[in-house]
């Protein structure tokens, strides 16, 4: 399968997102809605629920199903109001004592006027800042695509879950292509170079895990992922507070050294 | 016959040498150019105090992106510089701290992993001296050539701003033109203060990204420095004439406390 395949495949309008997972994976779930600044951005969504009978905070990027939805939500494109609200729910986990599990799949942050005006730039980087502090665990699962810094906004993490079908790049595969050969069709060799496949981001030490998806169900992939996050917190649960905070800034101190 | 720039605001012809003296400020209208690294340097710290630190780290092609070596290659050349940031320590006013300063004559000031790595140990740097940073950012934002590594510095830097922090220093940014994309959407904004050059472009998504994205032109003014005051993005407009002293100023007013005394007071 080509680096093109997989960005269609993640990004798909078929594909199970986060919000599913959770379903799946989590009971009681209980969504909280807000930021508490300015508005609810429908394109993060978060709350708390049960992972094997322990409280966990979840947060997902969420592009919705419907036309309607996905208007709503923005097609998954988060504003800052959007990275606002995981800031807040993470803190609150933090002050619970819970994990955060944060699912990724959003073509980036959203641009625009209004977004600009209520700091776009600022909200993703306190977010950077924010949670190389939080005092829990943070697992990122890598779903769908990774776009940008509007994804990486919510990837700070100990550990970092990726489907073999997801992707994470830095640009958009077609932005890439219009600024090196002025031309977005190029989009399928631009994502080659760019080494955004899971493979590539596990190459680099960027993603700890690859979930093979293979042709299973979604269902039958949940139980997986369920097993995994349920090792992959148990292990970060084990570490003291000082010796995660230590270990997740190390994790990303060597990327590019 | 003497080396002549015009200004792209007023249209007025500038003899480079007189506009240097003027601190590449437009005599006639006040507009600002772009500055280099050194520029800049030279500007705030005090004569001769200036020691640079990782001068030779330098970037290699490392996902073998299409002409990206070339892309490097020429970025040198023009700029006689190895990469888009110059760290190092320096006095300010007599008052010591360190320093990084983008350049956006090389890449556009883009980062990728030395600027990513540079900075970081800057900051690693100054939390093991127990020194405050300066960082004057200009930069489109990460560099597409790297991929995701560039991505992840964004990362990575913000981690180290978080563990100076932690030590209790001072790190203050001042945004130049122009301050976009991944650095704006990181470490620009992560100052404990943050200062604007007067009419510096400074935001998150590109300006012609955005029109597209809305179908409409954007408002005169929009992402310049003064929006960013307006709306509560930043603490000052930092001018180039006052830069050093109110620098100094700043430095003076954080000046860490030696430990033995703090416990007495």
């Amino acid at each position: 399968m080509s680096a093109y395949d997989k960005v269609t495949l993640a990004r798909s309008s078929s594909r199970a997102m986060g919000s599913f997972y959770i379903g799946q994976i989590i009971d009681d779930f209980v969504e909280f809605h807000g930021d508490r600044r300015f508005a609810d951005d429908g394109a993060i969504c978060g709350g708390v629920g049960l992972l094997n009978g322990e409280p966990v905070t979840c947060i997902t990027m969420k592009r919705g199903d419907t036309l309607e939805e996905r208007m709503a939500r923005n097609f998954g494109c988060p504003s800052p109001e959007g990275y606002r609200k995981a800031l807040r729910l993470m803190k609150q986990a933090e002050k619970f004592h819970r994990p955060v599990i944060c699912f990724i799949g959003s073509p980036g942050a959203y641009c625009g006027i209004g977004a600009e005006e209520r700091g776009q730039g600022q909200a993703i980087a306190e977010n950077l800042w924010e949670m190389f502090g939080i005092r829990v665990p943070i697992v990122t699962v890598v779903i769908g695509e990774g776009g940008s810094g509007g994804a990486l906004a919510l990837s700070v993490c100990d550990s970092m879950i990726m489907f073999d079908n997801a992707v994470y790049s830095v640009i958009s595969p077609e932005g890439c292509a219009s600024i090196l050969w002025k031309d977005s069709s190029k989009a399928p060799e631009a994502a080659e170079v760019l080494r955004l496949t899971a493979e590539d981001l596990y190459g680099m030490d960027i993603a700890d895990v690859i979930l093979h998806e293979g042709y299973r169900t979604e269902e039958e992939i949940a139980v997986e992922l369920k097993e995994m996050l349920t090792k992959e917190i148990g292990k970060l649960k084990r570490l003291s507070t000082p010796r995660l905070l230590a270990s997740r800034y190390e994790k990303f101190r060597k990327i590019g050294n | 016959m003497a080396e002549t720039v015009k200004c792209k605001k007023c249209g007025a012809e500038l003899a480079m040498d007189v506009l240097r003296k003027h601190k590449k400020i437009c005599p006639c209208c006040g507009y600002y150019f772009r500055m280099t690294a050194r520029e800049r340097i030279d500007m705030i710290a005090d004569r001769k105090s200036f020691k640079e630190l990782d001068k030779d780290l330098s970037s290699y092609d490392v996902i073998r992106f299409p002409d990206y070596e070339k892309k490097l290659e020429k970025a040198m050349d023009e700029t006689g510089e190895k990469e888009a940031v110059i760290t190092g320590t320096a006095t300010i006013g007599g008052y010591p701290c360190t320093l990084f300063v983008m350049d956006s004559a090389f890449m556009m000031g883009s980062m990728g992993t030395v600027v990513g790595e540079k900075i970081t140990r800057i900051f690693e740097y100054a939390t093991e001296n127990r020194l405050p940073v300066i960082g004057f950012t200009c930069s489109g934002g990460a560099r597409m050539q790297e991929g995701v590594l560039s991505l992840m510095q964004m990362a990575k830097i913000s981690g180290a701003v978080r563990w100076h922090s932690n030590a209790g220093l001072l790190y203050i940014t001042v945004l130049t033109d122009p301050t976009t994309g991944g650095v704006t959407a990181s470490f620009a904004m992560e100052g404990d203060i943050i200062a604007a050059e007067p009419g510096a472009l400074i935001g998150f998504a590109g300006q012609r990204v955005i029109e597209q994205t809305i179908g409409q032109k954007l408002p005169e003014g929009f992402q310049k420095a003064e929006f960013q005051l307006e709306h509560g993005f930043c603490d000052m407009l930092m001018g180039r004439m006052e830069m050093p002293k109110t620098l100094a100023n700043l430095l003076a007013l954080h000046r860490q406390i030696p430990e033995k005394e703090r416990r007495n007071a």
